[in-house]
């Protein structure tokens, strides 16, 4: 097996954790909010999984770091510029269709990605993968029927999913976007080149869009810059300060 | 010094409770997978339910007070991620006090069997999840009491 660089490595395990944390926090946000109270604790568990994962991608992230750093710290200490999510997860909520349509198009990506790194060279990284997408199977069957009953619903919810996917699409094509740190990756049989995903991913968003009675927007614009940091949107950064606000305000403050 | 029994050890984790399902034990949950002596440290390997689940800190404290108040003094906890919690790894006695307990143990079959109230067998899923990650939220049309479904992982 080919060496691995233990920069693209933490870079990779940057990206898996902070999709998961970025989301996870944003979906909390739901938390007390949503329509009907087995929406609300839907919405809750959910958050507490994408949580639970990102403590093992991240802690994992540290320990390749290797400068004494925990998964607490990678959430709480860094600033906007040094997350790796894509910029899909940090878009705000809007209303309830277009917060489970970030999430089916999220959670068909995790669903598609968590198969293949169940076979990857790194041991922990397919350990923390076949623990992630158990949890994941619920998530997706959960988000696709919700998306499918929204789309293909009355006049209403069927106009709010389309617009929620016209708003939302030009964010997935950054999901399958490569760089070196994909090459690194790939090459070394830790994670599949992201680009070799889509063909699956395309298949199972198809047939749900489908159902939903939804079209998929035919402009292929991608927003990206997330993923390798380059550039976040305005709203990560609103995320942030509500989300790192306690460690900022008290740091090493513990209960 | 001579330290007490492995199987010693086992006896002991069985009386502890899940800290959100008190009728089951550590055990019953199958999240306890070894115990071994390492020179003189008792080591426990557990493994999560669910990679989020807040309960996971509590049974950790849970485990170390109950083998502290046993007079062991080098404990260590390890996590075990792999191979992942299934819910084929909790017991017999766990579904049976499960259901008792009003709610429905997990089935192959991916729903539950019957309603744990009147043992109904039409039922309807209101939701995939329930008040703690691991459970989903069923109805009985018979009684109409809604009841909680212990999932399959
Ligand atoms: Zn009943």
């Amino acid at each position: 097996m080919a060496e691995v660089d233990q920069k693209a490595l933490l870079q990779f395990l940057l990206r898996m954790g902070d999709n998961t944390l970025v989301l996870g926090h944003r979906v909390s946000e739901w938390c007390g909010h949503s329509p009907i109270l087995e929406e609300d604790i839907a919405l809750a568990n959910t958050a507490l999984d994408l949580i639970g994962q990102t403590q093992l991608w991240l802690g994992y992230a540290a320990e390749v770091q290797g400068e004494g750093k925990s998964a607490d710290d990678l959430a709480f200490l860094r600033d906007a510029w040094d997350f790796r999510n894509v910029l899909l997860t940090e878009l705000p909520n809007g209303d309830f269709g277009q917060t489970m349509m970030r999430q089916f198009l999220f959670d068909a990506f995790q669903s598609v990605i968590l198969a293949r790194l169940l076979k990857s060279s790194d041991t922990t990284v397919s350990e923390i993968a076949a623990k992630a997408i158990k949890e994941v199977a619920y998530h997706v069957e959960r988000s696709a029927d919700t998306v499918v009953g929204l789309g293909d619903g009355t006049e209403e919810s069927h106009s709010r999913m389309q617009a929620a996917l016209d708003y939302l699409y030009p964010y997935v094509g950054e999901m399958f976007l490569s760089d070196d740190v994909d090459a690194a990756m790939a090459a070394a049989g830790v994670c599949p080149d992201p680009t070799t995903l889509r063909e699956e991913y395309d298949a199972l968003v198809s047939k749900v869009m489908a159902n939903a009675t939804l079209a998929i927007p035919a402009n292929a614009y991608t927003h990206k810059g997330g993923r390798t940091g380059y550039m976040h949107t305005e709203h990560l950064g609103h995320l942030l300060t509500s989300m790192q606000w306690l460690q900022r305000a008290y740091p090493g403050c513990e209960w | 010094m001579a330290h007490p029994s492995v199987e010693q050890v086992w006896e002991w984790l069985e009386t502890i409770p899940d800290p959100e399902i008190p009728v089951i034990s550590l055990i019953d949950l199958g999240i306890i997978r070894d115990v071994a002596w390492e020179d003189n440290t008792c080591v426990v390997s557990v493994t999560p339910t669910y990679s989020g689940c807040p309960a996971t800190s509590m049974i950790n404290m849970d485990i170390e007070t109950k083998l502290r108040d046993c007079g062991l003094t080098k404990i260590e906890l390890r996590r075990k991620l792999s191979p992942a919690w299934t819910t084929d790894w909790l017991s017999e006695k766990g579904a049976a006090a499960l259901e008792k307990y009003g709610i429905a143990p997990p089935q192959p079959a991916g729903g539950p069997q019957r309603c744990p109230h009147c043992q109904g067998t039409q039922l309807e899923k209101l939701s995939q999840f329930g008040s703690t990650p691991c459970k989903a939220q069923w109805r009985c049309q018979t009684c109409l009491e809604p009841f909680e479904y212990f999932k399959c992982i």
